[in-house]
């Protein structure tokens, strides 16, 4: 079900011989969400691995621990995700290496993630990736998100792809500053249950992971109780029926 | 979902406005951030500091438009390192013009409108295209509203020709609450018809004694 090209990249843009770049995502994640609350940043999302319209992985751990201070999560391509993991593991060894008492926070490493993904796009071979990045240093909570082509922000809640349409407007309607962890896991998972119902993508299996200022911690692997009898659900053009 | 063509560029929408006056600069615009019919968030500035006295403000791509006010700020500082002086906003407005140009084929996204004091204190306000055409002029407004916008500003600011001889002033003769005000009116009416203006206003005035900022609430629908 893969759509070909509508216009192939190489027709307007540079054609160069043996170079390859991304053209389209081939393995790739859905939704993931943040959130703040009041001890530190919640992240969540599935661990599924979709190749087109197969769910092909079902494990796949999409959100990282980064250096002391911040937690990644990523949708989009899976393998430009284990790059932008790499290029981070370079980063934080770089940091650690100065060995002067002082690390990277997350706003240090959002930048670096925006530089990373503009520059990118500027040679034409983008980080398939919406990246989610949150942490906590010296007490400030952070939570800002990146888009493939470089257009990132902050906010006190986040999403990528599908959990922007779906899950936003409930962390808009329900998100209150001070939220406790067991308040904000409540209505993470009332967000991720509606992206089960209505994202095809997403799988019943999803992660939390925390962000402190203690540290990270990445919950085991769950599903959610989902309902399936809704009498909507069983005859659904009833009211409305057509010939087809 | 593969590349077409535009893959590199979105409009993240927004309005910017500026005016001029005899011994002010009024620079505002919108704080919604949005990616086709969905808001990303209602809290992102688009206006940038440059100098003491020179303001940017861009609507667009917000990636290209991060780059070009970091490109920008950036060199502003090397400017002061080696001239030990804050640049004035007609070199800003210049070097703005040069740096758009400069990627003339593979453009920055950004449509910009910078404002400032000159070097005797007025009011100066400069607009651009993507890829470094500029005027300066008595107002402007740049991004989504802006055609909105524009007729209400040339009906209540009344621009005298480029064509009179003598040269007459562009800056307007109104008084920098009034001009505030029609800011902030002009803006509303924008909100209401606009998808991509909204949630909040950032108003940004620089006269001689620095600059201040006011936020502004608007319709968030």
């Amino acid at each position: 079900m893969m759509e070909s090209a509508i216009v192939s990249c190489h027709d307007s843009t540079i054609q160069e011989i043996g170079i390859e770049r991304t053209l389209y995502p081939y393995v790739t994640g859905t939704s993931v969400l943040g959130m703040k609350y009041k001890d530190g940043v919640l992240l969540a999302a599935d661990l599924g691995g979709s190749y087109g319209s197969t769910l092909r992985y079902k494990s796949v751990e999409r959100i990282k621990p980064i250096g002391k201070h911040s937690l990644l999560g990523a949708s989009g391509e899976i393998s430009d995700f284990q790059e932008i993991l790499r290029y981070l593991d370079e980063l934080i060894l770089y940091d650690n290496m100065w060995d002067d008492g002082n690390s990277l926070g997350p706003k240090e490493v959002h930048n670096y993630l925006n530089r990373l993904m503009y520059n990118r796009r500027n040679k034409f071979n983008p980080l398939w990736n919406s990246l989610v990045l949150g942490g906590v240093k010296n007490g400030q909570k952070y939570l800002g998100m990146v888009g493939m082509i470089g257009t990132h922000f902050e906010d006190n809640h986040v999403a990528t792809g599908f959990g922007n349409h779906l899950a936003r407007p409930i962390l808009r309607d329900e998100w209150r500053e001070d939220m406790s962890f067991e308040e904000a896991v409540k209505l993470l998972e009332k967000c991720l249950r509606v992206l089960l119902y209505r994202d095809r993508s997403s799988i019943n299996k999803f992660q939390i992971a925390k962000i402190t200022e203690e540290g990270v911690t990445i919950f085991p692997p769950y599903s959610l109780k989902t309902f399936w009898a809704f009498s909507a659900f069983k005859n659904p053009t009833k009211g409305a029926e057509g010939s087809w | 979902m593969a590349l077409s063509r535009n893959w590199m560029y979105e409009n993240n929408g927004g309005t910017c406005v500026a005016i001029a006056g005899a011994d002010y600069c009024v620079v505002a615009a919108d704080t919604r951030l949005s990616i086709g019919y969905s808001i990303y968030t209602r809290d992102y500035s688009k206006i940038c500091k440059l100098a003491d006295k020179c303001v940017l403000a861009s609507s667009g791509f917000q990636g290209d438009i991060k780059a070009l006010q970091k490109n920008l700020a950036a060199r502003h500082l090397i400017y002061q390192h080696q001239h030990n002086k804050q640049m004035s906003c007609p070199a800003m407005a210049q070097l703005l013009s040069n740096t758009l140009y400069y990627k003339r084929f593979f453009p920055y996204y950004a449509f910009n409108v910078l404002g400032g004091l000159d070097n005797e204190g007025k009011g100066c306000v400069f607009t651009y295209d993507a890829v470094g055409s500029y005027e300066r002029v008595g107002y402007s407004t740049q991004g989504s509203g802006s055609t909105l916008i524009m007729p209400v500003l040339d009906n209540q600011l009344k621009s005298p020709s480029p064509l009179l001889l003598p040269a007459r002033d562009a800056v307007t003769p109104l008084s920098e609450s009034d001009a505030v005000d029609l800011v902030k009116d002009v803006f509303a009416s924008a909100t209401e018809r606009d998808i991509y203006t909204g949630d909040k206003l950032e108003i940004v005035v620089i006269n001689a004694s620095g600059i201040r900022r006011e936020f502004i609430e608007l319709r968030k629908d």
